[in-house]
């Protein structure tokens, strides 16, 4: 069980963080979902899909607790895409934080598929089952999803720019 | 997905940029977007975003994960938790049975004194009141926040914040008159303090508040000069303190519990 759960840590930590954008806070909620996953092991379904099941129960934590308190907590920096190296050059890192910055004034829902897919490369079946949805459901918002966040770039950066909650 | 004639769909389109279409289909859906640029503009656009979200998040995922994610580490933490769980259900249940016998002093842990807040019950009325007692009894410029000479209003104003229809029970018969009242945090919610004096100057207070358990009989307490009752009435707990003895104290707490309707003519039993 030990391996089995350990082995999706990274994947587990990276898409927290994408979701938090603060890394201890990140690592908190990661624990919780651990935690919850340990004490609830006996209801995973043995069909395989331990990813899904790991991403589902962080997703869930996310949305019942840790949307509201980040809301009314304290605030962070548009900046801390820049704590992460940025490995092609300047003009590609300039567009992934602008990506990065943009994908942060999208609904958890489009968040979380952007994500779950594009990042952390779940099948559509996988993603279906991570955020409870039928996988056509899946399909039709990961189109508008997209969409939604060409479009931000495509109409400049002070137009998405982080409000100071 | 759909077989290699069907028209090209918007599902095709996102399968394309996330490079999951079998070799055949690929195929269909190059040669339509080589026929339609700005689709397939579109589609390089968001291939190139999901490309730049994942350069950017790849240093998380790269970093070595902390110990406190071992699953080791929650596993010995969940264990550790499970045993603290253990330790305070068996001091809530020492308290119990402790608490049911004679005139118990509270235990000061944060732990115990939630195990037993837990369990409801009398004892921490009575520790809430005894405590409210000692703070505001010796308070000589704002002994209450509400004077007697506004009764009507001070009741209203606790009733409404209490939940629960408050008067002022009449104690002249022992000497003593109203002086007002105070709203007081009580246990999860809010409770009130009436206070009275007699002409000596000594003060005597009603405290109430919410609380669980169907223990109804009077439990007495001492703690240095004053003495409390408390009991537990439909939902609610109530506690008379003074610096009286117990037998000058019950005729005062019976009186009090008729006042609040309670219901007997001669009170609950004593105990404790």
């Amino acid at each position: 069980m030990t391996d089995a759960i350990e082995q999706y840590i990274p994947a587990l930590r990276r898409y927290a963080f994408a979701l938090i954008r603060d890394h201890d806070g990140a690592d908190d909620l990661v624990q919780d979902c651990l935690e919850r996953a340990l004490s609830r092991w006996y209801l995973r379904r043995s069909d395989g899909d331990l990813r899904a099941w790991l991403f589902a129960i962080m997703r869930n934590h996310y949305i019942d607790g840790y949307r509201g308190r980040k809301r009314r907590g304290p605030h962070v920096a548009l900046d801390e895409a820049r704590e992460l190296s940025v490995p092609a050059g300047q003009d590609r890192g300039l567009e992934a934080r602008e990506a990065m910055a943009a994908l942060d004034q999208l609904p958890e829902e489009q968040k979380s598929l952007l994500l779950l897919i594009g990042v952390e490369d779940l099948s559509y079946e996988e993603a279906a089952r991570a955020l409870g949805v039928p996988v056509g459901t899946v399909m039709s918002r990961l189109s508008r999803a997209r969409q939604r966040l060409r479009a931000m770039l495509e109409t400049g950066p002070t137009t998405y720019l982080r409000r100071i909650k | 997905m759909s077989g290699p004639h069907a028209p090209i769909g918007e599902d095709d389109l996102q399968a394309y940029i996330d490079d999951r279409l079998g070799a055949e289909r690929r195929g269909v859906v190059e040669s339509y977007l080589a026929g339609h640029p700005d689709v397939a503009e579109r589609g390089a656009t968001d291939r190139r975003l999901r490309d730049s979200l994942r350069a950017v998040l790849q240093a998380k995922f790269a970093e070595p994960i902390p110990l406190r994610l071992r699953i080791a580490s929650i596993q010995a933490a969940r264990r550790e938790g499970r045993a603290l769980r253990l330790r305070r259900v068996a001091a809530a249940a020492a308290i119990f049975l402790v608490g049911g016998g004679a005139g118990w002093i509270a235990g000061r842990s944060p732990d115990t004194y939630a195990a037993r807040l837990a369990f409801g019950g009398v004892a921490p009325v009575s520790e809430d009141a005894m405590s409210a007692y000692r703070t505001f009894v010796v308070e000589v410029a704002h002994p209450v926040e509400v004077g007697a000479a506004n009764e009507a209003h001070l009741l209203q104003w606790l009733s409404k914040r209490l939940g629960r229809r408050l008067v002022a029970p009449d104690l002249s018969q022992f000497g003593y008159r109203l002086m007002g009242g105070r709203l007081l945090p009580g246990g999860s919610g809010a409770g009130a303090q009436l206070m009275y004096d007699d002409s000596s100057g000594r003060r005597l207070t009603v405290y109430v508040r919410a609380a669980t358990g169907n223990e109804t009989a009077f439990r007495f307490r001492q703690e240095g000069e004053a003495s409390t009752f408390a009991w537990i009435d439909r939902g609610f707990g109530f506690a008379v303190t003074a610096p009286l003895g117990r037998n000058e104290l019950l005729p005062v707490a019976e009186a009090v519990y008729r006042g609040f309707d309670g219901g007997s003519e001669a009170g609950p039993a004593q105990k404790g």
